[in-house]
């Protein structure tokens, strides 16, 4: 066995992701499980959303660092099951990407669309405050289900008037 | 599972997902405010890359060494297994905005159902797209009923957009001996068993939308043995064209 697998867990988690690079792979938690098997470092990678454009660049990224690195043998594979979710995403990036202007996902809040989970949004309950990134206010506003990429939704603030992107939770 | 049976249900499920994914993909650029524009355009990426899962899982089934691509650039319009209603023009934002509705509200419960099949490929697929498109419904569904209870001129076009989609869901419901298959063997509910449910969704939106539910049962059939509308042969020669302009182009 060439290298520690703590090794390569710190060489991930340098890999920043393509689509908001102040997360690392490792805080977006879509980095599965790392083994050697025999000479082969084999990456199982879970996609975040089945059509996100950043799933063939995190791949390449991965392979680039990896051989980088001086190992020779990397096999990717995908995992779909369970499905990737914002549970997932570590506390450091979490912060980061409060930091970064992004609001982080308010846990417990996924849309599984039910239709209890429907009415009650139509009768004004089951709603939930989304934090300005910027000044912290809750008094925001949902402007769009999807913002810039799939996993974001567009919002806006009303008190320091701001648009920000919201990260859902999935 | 004859292998022919289950590669005909992951047709209809990737091809639904492919044609209604492209048919949205052409508002990119043209939508009525840039929020929409974007949002049209991740909904059309979510369902590309379910119909990339669903077809892939498709060919591999076949074992005739077609992938995705094959499936997607290099057939015609008869070998496409999707429903007439993805096929449907976008016709204004509201027709759009209702065909997506009528297709969300059965894709929810679907995925549902299909996150228990007992081939764990299709559960998985499931499970990874029902999280996608309960987050596509939960729009659909907002915007129908703002449109709908909107002014007098959005109003009256997505009462129109619904009447004029409304004898396509039928098919969505009609089970055929690929169904019944499915579904005895545990890999799939059966397709009636889904109404109710979606029946639910439908009266609760459409009520809030103050539009009114059309009464026809009237229902066209083709669209899951190939007989498609003259729109389908037409989205094609467009997504298609490069690929059989250029064979075995890469990027």
């Amino acid at each position: 066995m060439p290298v520690s697998m703590d090794t390569v867990w710190q060489w991930l988690s340098e890999i920043p992701d393509p689509e908001i690079p102040v997360l690392s792979l490792t805080d977006l938690g879509v980095i599965r499980d790392v083994s050697w098997q025999d000479e082969t470092l084999v990456v199982t990678v879970t996609p975040t959303y089945s059509g996100c454009p950043a799933t063939a660049v995190i791949n390449l990224d991965i392979e680039t660092k990896l051989l980088e690195c001086g190992v020779t043998k990397v096999r990717l594979e995908q995992q779909l099951s369970p499905p990737w979710t914002t549970d997932w995403l570590t506390q450091e990036g979490r912060a980061k990407l409060r930091a970064y202007g992004i609001a982080p996902p308010v846990d417990g809040t996924r849309s599984d669309g039910s239709a209890a989970g429907r009415v009650a949004r139509l009768t004004g309950q089951g709603s939930f405050q989304v934090a300005c990134p910027r000044c912290g206010s809750e008094n925001t506003e949902k402007v769009s289900q999807f913002g810039s990429t799939p996993c974001k939704a567009a919002y806006r603030c009303r008190s320091c008037l701001e648009p920000f992107d919201y990260f859902k939770c999935h | 599972m004859a292998r022919d049976t289950l590669f005909e249900w992951l047709l209809r499920r990737g091809d639904t997902a492919l044609v209604l994914g492209h048919r949205v993909s052409e508002w990119c650029g043209h939508s009525p405010v840039l929020e929409e524009d974007i949002a049209l355009a991740n909904v059309a990426l979510d369902l590309i890359g379910q119909a990339r899962m669903w077809l892939g899982l498709a060919g591999e089934v076949e074992g005739k060494g077609r992938g995705e691509n094959e499936l997607a650039y290099l057939r015609d319009a008869w070998d496409f297994r999707n429903f007439l209603l993805a096929e449907q023009p976008n016709g204004d934002f509201g027709q759009t905005l209702m065909r997506q509705f009528l297709i969300d509200a059965y894709q929810v419960p679907l995925l549902e159902a299909l996150k228990s099949s007992k081939d764990e490929r299709i559960a998985a697929i499931a499970a990874k797209a029902g999280k996608e498109v309960a987050y596509h419904l939960d729009r659909s569904a907002d915007l129908v009923i703002r449109l709908g209870d909107g002014t007098e001129e959005s109003h009256r076009r997505m009462q129109q957009a619904l009447d004029a989609l409304w004898s396509y869901t039928g098919e969505m419901f009609a089970s055929d001996a690929i169904d019944t298959a499915m579904s005895e063997a545990g890999l799939a509910p059966d397709a009636a068993s889904l109404k109710a449910e979606w029946k639910e969704t439908i009266e609760a939106v459409l009520d809030e939308a103050t539009l009114t539910l059309p009464e026809s049962d009237f229902a066209h059939m083709g669209g899951l043995t190939g007989r498609h509308s003259e729109h389908l042969g037409h989205m094609l020669a467009e997504m298609q064209f490069l690929q059989r302009a250029y064979p075995g182009a890469t990027w």
